[in-house]
């Protein structure tokens, strides 16, 4: 039954991501990375991470996506060619993907599809939240606070650099 | 192999999702119905009055006109996604329900049987319900963007950007009831406002009113509901997003539009007023303890549609600057203010 679902969500998922590079408008581009990003969330239901999955969507299809559609909205760019990307670098980018694709099917051939459980019983894993919200704010407190303070960073810097633009303006 | 138990488990919730989405479907009708009569008896008229009684049978005119009505595409739309926007902002609109209770676990009278008045109890269901709600507004902006019309575009973009603005205080409204209630189960968050009025989330004082005021105000926003109706201001925009949509395809915006209307309601009802629980806790002979869960929440969600009419006649349109001045300085920081002293409350 999971692998059934598995194998829809993996197959929706990786014909929409090769569809955000195929296609030339990117418009659609961005409609099908939502859609690649909605099945990943369901992917991580499936992994037991329900938290991970409300995360996944309300942070990446609900906000960041949101922004990339404004920015392309206001931007107006056009479609793209694919003269354009044939320089120099396409041949070591080529190799890196390459590259990359033998890790990835490496790595594939030795796995498995279904995880096995690890250390949490399936009680605890119902309470998924708790579980990460208590590993974050314990084991993991030095990472989480050196992240939030990453984006405390760029968020000010981000203002900084409007507010630079508007002085020079005036 | 196959699990009779587990059979009748999905017969059950299939059964269950069946009948909210007819509900849902069937539920715009009488509303549209009643916000027009709203409308007509505060601006001091009678409303709609021709087709049936008291006009009550003209959202069934109207369904019909719509139905029979010409189906534009304009040339210059982008055609696969100008029509599938008003499809990918309805399916949100009805996934947020899934995880909305409208009772607890009631004991079925004569067959001794357990049942929950919810589809699901998700352990994270108001994140869930966060970010489906977050989703509805792809269909605003690829309807507007597809159109290919400006009037469409800068009303899509309008409101993306005002969703944007005030999904944070909407957010963070979340972050209160969670810490007034300590889970994000919707069931547990209803189940800790038992056994009174004064239990409700709103008379947590002194911060439960805040969060419900920035709840409704940020939620009204989030639904584009007057006096944050930017997205289709008529006097600059023509009708917004939805400028070029006519028939059916214009219709399931407005369908999107009441179900958003009466999750907001169906929302307040349960972060801050206790959800189905009555006000005093009583039971009544031989009538289901059900019964009586479903008769709080209808009123409770009524009341808050109705208010949600009232205010959408009353007040006037907030300019755009003074819109996103609402959302980022004055919201935002009481918010922030807000779980400081929650958390100090808490403790």
């Amino acid at each position: 039954m999971e692998q059934i679902f598995f194998y829809i969500f993996a197959v929706i998922a990786v014909v929409a991501a090769v569809s955000v590079v195929v296609s030339r408008n990117p418009v659609h581009s961005a409609l099908f990375l939502i859609v690649c990003l909605l099945q990943v969330a369901a992917i991580f239901v499936l992994l037991r991470a329900p938290f991970l999955a409300a995360t996944q969507v309300f942070v990446y299809v609900g906000a960041v996506m949101v922004l990339f559609l404004f920015t392309v909205l206001v931007l107006d760019i056009g479609r793209e060619t694919v003269v354009e990307y044939m320089h120099s670098h396409a041949f070591a980018a080529v190799g890196a993907v390459v590259a990359l694709f033998v890790v990835l099917a490496y790595i594939a051939s030795r796995g498995t599809i279904t995880v096995p459980q690890g250390g949490f019983s399936e009680e605890v894993l119902a309470k998924n939240v708790e579980v990460v919200g208590r590993a974050l704010f314990t084991k993991y407190i030095f990472p989480f606070e050196v992240v939030s303070f990453l984006l405390l960073i760029a968020l000010v810097g981000a203002i900084v650099l409007v507010m630079n633009e508007k002085g020079s303006k005036s | 192999m196959i699990d009779l138990a587990l059979i009748i488990t999905i017969i059950i919730m299939v059964v269950k999702v069946g009948l909210l989405t007819m509900i849902l479907f069937s539920l715009p009708m009488p509303l549209t119905w009643i916000e027009r009569k709203v409308a007509g008896h505060i601006h001091a008229r009678l409303g709609p009055f021709r087709v049936g009684p008291h006009g009550i049978m003209q959202p069934m005119a109207d369904t019909v006109k719509l139905l029979f009505k010409e189906d534009i595409v304009p040339e210059k739309a982008d055609k696969l996604i100008f029509k599938l926007a008003p499809l990918i902002a309805m399916i949100p609109a009805f996934a947020v329900f899934v995880a909305i209770p409208v009772g607890g676990t009631w004991t079925v009278p004569f067959i001794d049987q357990e049942m929950n008045l919810y589809v699901t109890d998700m352990n994270v269901g108001l994140l869930y319900i966060l970010a489906m709600g977050g989703l509805g507004i792809y269909g605003i902006i690829f309807g507007g963007w597809a159109s290919n019309s400006k009037y469409a575009l800068l009303g899509g973009m309008r409101s993306a950007a005002q969703m944007i603005s005030y999904e944070v205080a909407l957010s963070f409204a979340a972050v209160g009831v969670v810490m007034m209630s300590n889970s994000l189960s919707l069931v547990d968050i209803v189940n800790t406002q038992g056994g009174g009025f004064w239990n409700w989330n709103f008379f947590y004082l002194p911060v439960g009113p805040v969060w419900f005021f920035i709840f409704i105000i940020a939620g009204s926003a989030e639904i584009n509901r007057i006096p944050f109706d930017l997205a289709e201001d008529e006097g600059t925009l023509a009708a917004g997003f939805h400028t070029e949509y006519s028939g059916m395809k214009f219709s399931f915006f407005m369908l999107a539009e009441y179900i958003a209307l009466v999750t907001v309601s169906v929302l307040a009802v349960v972060l801050f007023f206790g959800g189905w629980n009555p006000p005093i806790d009583y039971t009544i002979p031989f009538v289901p303890i059900a019964f009586i869960w479903l008769f709080w929440f209808v009123i409770k969600v009524s009341v808050f549609i109705y208010m949600f009419m009232w205010v959408r006649f009353t007040l006037p349109r907030y300019r755009y600057d003074q819109l996103m001045n609402i959302g980022w300085k004055i919201l935002i920081p009481i918010s922030l203010v807000n779980i400081l002293i929650t958390g100090f409350m808490r403790i």
